[in-house]
């Protein structure tokens, strides 16, 4: 606490970062062993087999990658484009009834998956939505919708509208206003709210399981499988890969340690 | 166009998802909790289902157990992210280090943590081996049953391993915005380190750290993959004794699982209003 000496805070700096590493280190370890037996603390022999495995097509591990890829990209694209227009509307304008679609709008990040999964689920059969792509990334809105509207609002509560009736003033048409002085502002607070969408689809489990029936195998349904059934080295590899994502997109959007992340100040102007 | 039809427009997209595919799914999962599925010839609601969970000892046993793993998870994670945020606003050597694996560990899904909790936390886990060379212990069976455990060790410190970070950063940013003048300012009034914590910082930071475990409170009640890879057979997570009425073959248990599923979202839905309606400012 704030009371710590300078060696006494290192220390426990030095065992927060511990702890946070400690369960990931395992399955990057994992990945690279050859029957890591009790009580060998590393493995006796190391080898890319799992990697090769991986890879190979035969595993699966590439085709759900694609499924998992697709799926994240299409629900966060599909967010957006509905965020966009509701973070103006939400950002910009008092409107009667607001906190209502407030609350709605936010009313999925608390209700667990499972609530909305199970009863979708015959809906969807009817529909022959279940275990196909499109089922799965219409339920992956459910969670990812919110956090994208949570973002776009934020960004349009910072943004001010005079700039577009200025461009407007001048001539500008509807669909330039919205290419040169809109896009340019909203661009980066997009981004934001599109990798958000795509981490919660790409983190999602439940959802994927019930609407996709086994058909749909993100890469989370898969890593279940090898995980359940002792496939350690397999299970670390897909750990791995499904870990990059998100430390890709922290690096690239380096506003990581001001604690103004958007992570963390996701309401607050971006 | 008037301004109340243009931002009706604007909502309408995302409205209209939440509408059918939120809203929509949890009516559904109401009506077919009531056993209305016409699909196969149920036609008359009933409350069949709820009477069948609330008379099943097991369904009491699996609330008990996602009640106690909740409710520590969310004291734990609330009590060590205050302690985390308060040692991040300082500085330290490391700390640019310590900070980015705080973000980092928000992005990872939770399935891989609990994958990563099985991995060190098994009986011939990493865990396990040091302990082995640190002389502790000479096979894999002397070492506590910390995954698939009657106390569901391995699902709490999972649940905390993610959610400090996330709580975390929420106080992180909020001491970033408050300063600390009020507490300097305590300090030269002759309050100890202890006092100005407890008396100046700790009341505002409260609404944020209460909020915010309200929501992971939520989240740990409903969620299933992680009580499903590190609990043990019996009994089990609400979630997944849901599930696993979900995924039965007898037919007949589809509305026990859609009425254990409103059960989950309504305690954990409770839960939050209760908090941000009661709690020592609890709003927004």
């Amino acid at each position: 606490m704030s009371g710590a000496g300078p060696v006494l805070r290192t220390l426990a700096g030095a065992a927060m970062a511990l702890a946070l590493m400690a369960p990931l280190v395992p399955l990057a370890v994992w990945s690279f062993a050859r029957g890591w037996r009790f009580p060998d603390l590393l493995p006796q022999e190391w080898t890319l087999q799992a990697w090769r495995h991986a890879l190979s097509g035969s595993s699966g591990v590439l085709e759900s990658l694609g499924v998992s890829l697709f799926i994240a990209a299409c629900t966060a694209a599909l967010s957006v484009a509905a965020a966009i227009p509701a973070g103006r509307a939400l950002g910009l304008y008092r409107f009667r009834g607001k906190p209502l679609v407030i609350l709605l709008m936010l009313a999925p990040t608390i209700v667990p998956g499972l609530a909305s999964g199970f009863g979708l689920q015959q809906v969807f059969l009817a529909f022959g939505l279940t275990g196909s792509l499109g089922g799965v990334i219409l339920v992956h809105l459910i969670p990812a919708l919110p956090y994208a509207v949570l973002v776009l609002a934020a960004v349009f509560a910072g943004f001010d509208p005079a700039f577009e009736q200025q461009a407007r003033s001048l001539g500008a048409g509807p669909a330039q206003v919205f290419a040169h002085v809109t896009w340019p502002a909203i661009r980066p607070g997009v981004l934001v709210a599109a990798l958000f969408a795509f981490l919660v689809s790409w983190s999602q489990y439940s959802l994927t399981l019930i609407i996709g029936g086994g058909q749909v195998v993100t890469l989370p349904l898969l890593l279940f499988g090898f995980a359940a059934s002792g496939r350690h080295d397999l299970a670390g590899a897909i750990g791995i890969v499904s870990v990059l994502p998100g430390a890709l997109i922290l690096i690239f959007s380096a506003r990581s340690l001001t604690g103004r992340s958007p992570a963390a100040g996701g309401l607050g102007p971006i | 166009m008037s301004d109340r039809m243009r931002i009706a427009l604007m909502l309408a997209p995302a409205m209209l998802v939440i509408a059918v595919l939120f809203v929509g799914g949890t009516g559904a999962l109401v009506l077919r909790s009531l056993g209305y599925m016409p699909l196969i010839g149920l036609h008359e609601p009933s409350l069949d289902a709820y009477a069948a969970i609330l008379s099943a000892p097991e369904f009491y046993a699996s609330l008990g157990l996602s009640l106690y793993i909740s409710i520590t998870s969310t004291l734990l994670s609330a009590v060590l992210a205050v302690l985390a945020a308060l040692l991040l606003r300082q500085g330290f050597a490391g700390r640019r280090l310590v900070t980015y694996l705080f973000q980092l560990n928000l992005t990872v899904p939770h399935l891989i943590g609990a994958i990563g909790i099985l991995a060190l936390f098994s009986q011939s886990g990493s865990l396990a081996r040091i302990g082995f060379h640190a002389g502790m212990l000479a096979k894999p069976a002397d070492f506590p049953v910390l995954v698939n455990d009657p106390y569901a060790i391995g699902i709490i410190a999972q649940y905390v391993w993610k959610e400090v970070p996330f709580i975390g950063l929420i106080v992180l940013a909020m001491l970033q915005s408050l300063g600390d003048d009020l507490e300097a300012v305590a300090r030269n009034l002759g309050a100890s380190r202890w006092q100005s914590f407890r008396y100046v910082l700790l009341p505002q930071l409260l609404p944020g750290v209460v909020s915010a475990s309200a929501l992971v409170f939520a989240f740990t009640f409903g969620a299933y993959e992680i009580p499903a890879l590190l609990g043990q057979n019996h009994p089990v997570a609400l979630p997944v004794l849901a599930m696993r009425a979900f995924t039965s073959v007898d037919l007949a248990d589809r509305p026990v699982a859609m009425a254990m599923a409103l059960v989950i979202a309504a305690l954990g839905a409770s839960m939050v209003w209760l908090v941000f309606r009661f709690a020592p400012g609890g709003r927004q």
